[in-house]
């Protein structure tokens, strides 16, 4: 399946968020290999020069790395994972946030709606 | 030397008065899938036909790898025209032991290879298969070659949205650092996400050329969406 990309922003930092993701979520574990550069963007219906753009952005920020006879893996850094995992979500938090302020939202009711919806998530399990 | 195609002063006139191709200059790099996009008459096919050596300039000249247009040149140089040129009353099995002969770059295993894929009958004859059978059919012999030039005009327009994907699929597979890809379209949504750089061409010039992504980043839009806009009637 060719991967979902937004038609507004350059291809290339919509791969790497995705493939952040993968690496978060465990999707591809730390130590873990990585396909190769022309798997993954056969996969994805991208490009093969995007796909390798990206590849190079995670690797400068550390979250994946080159070995010579292994080709590329996720790093075990734990504690680089754990922050880009915080990162991710506090971005997240932040769009949702500023959303509900522009709906006139305050603190307090986005704090019990959060409380809410967690309950009532609860209930459904 | 990194520049496969370079095109200079490039110029074509048709019964001495229509300039299809303006004095176009371009140079275009190995390793890269490149979109040659336009609108209808604006001079596409023209400029492909000069490169797979179809067509003289009228002015101007083009290198491929280093060498004029030629015998040499052609060898390396793997031709998707934009329209049929297959005769009907030969097999597919016949045409692929001809094209086996004829290139030397050429793969016998991948062509079987590509017909089991998509399920077409390689005892059949030409005549007999549909128009986006064949087209299908074109495709597989041209991406059969380990050419050091792709050109195709036209690739996609007369085959399903499956086949779409299994020709853009193809194409990405083949991808090769020594090699470029050179596919002119209208249905740019469909091929933007595979394309590393993009050339507008209107009117026989030469509008635009540059990266998928830094259209995307510097009008916040799609290649699709900022061609409609350039080319907006």
């Amino acid at each position: 399946m060719a991967w979902e990309l937004d038609s507004d922003r350059p291809i290339y930092t919509q791969l790497v968020e995705r493939i952040q993701v993968q690496i978060i979520s465990g999707y591809y574990p730390p130590g873990g290999k990585l396909p190769s550069v022309r798997d993954l963007a056969a996969v994805a219906a991208v490009n093969p020069n995007t796909m390798q753009k990206a590849f190079a952005e995670l690797e400068r920020e550390g979250l994946i790395v080159t070995q010579r006879t292994n080709g590329r893996t996720v790093t075990e850094d734990e504690t680089l994972l754990k922050g880009i995992r915080m990162q991710m979500a506090r971005e997240k938090v932040d769009v949702f946030v500023q959303t509900l302020k522009e709906l006139g939202f305050s603190q307090q009711e986005i704090l019990s709606l959060i409380q809410d919806v967690i309950e009532g998530e609860g209930k459904n399990e | 030397m990194s520049e496969l195609i370079e095109l200079m002063n490039l110029s074509k006139t048709y019964d001495s008065k229509f300039l299809a191709v303006n004095n176009v200059n371009l140079k275009l790099p190995k390793g890269k899938i490149i979109g040659l996009l336009g609108p209808n008459g604006s001079g596409k096919t023209t400029i492909i036909k000069m490169i797979a050596g179809v067509l003289q300039p009228t002015e101007g000249s083009i290198l491929v790898n280093g060498n004029p247009v030629g015998v040499e040149s052609k060898a390396k140089v793997a031709y998707l025209p934009d329209r049929t040129y297959l005769l009907g009353g030969e097999t597919i099995d016949k045409v692929i032991k001809f094209f086996a002969d004829f290139y030397e770059d050429f793969s016998v295993e991948k062509a079987y290879e590509m017909l089991k894929t998509l399920d077409i009958d390689p005892s059949r004859k030409i005549k007999t298969l549909s128009k986006g059978t064949k087209e299908k059919v074109q495709l597989i012999l041209v991406m059969s070659r380990q050419a050091d030039l792709y050109i195709l005009d036209e690739p996609i327009a007369g085959v399903d949205p499956a086949a779409r994907d299994f020709i853009l699929r193809t194409i990405i597979n083949n991808y090769n650092p020594e090699a470029s890809v050179l596919i002119s379209t209208h249905l740019i949504t469909d091929v933007e996400h595979v394309l590393d750089e993009v050339i507008f061409m209107r009117y026989g010039h030469l509008v635009l050329y540059t990266a998928v992504d830094n259209i995307r980043e510097k009008y916040g839009k799609s290649v699709d969406a900022y061609f409609r806009e350039v080319f907006s009637c």
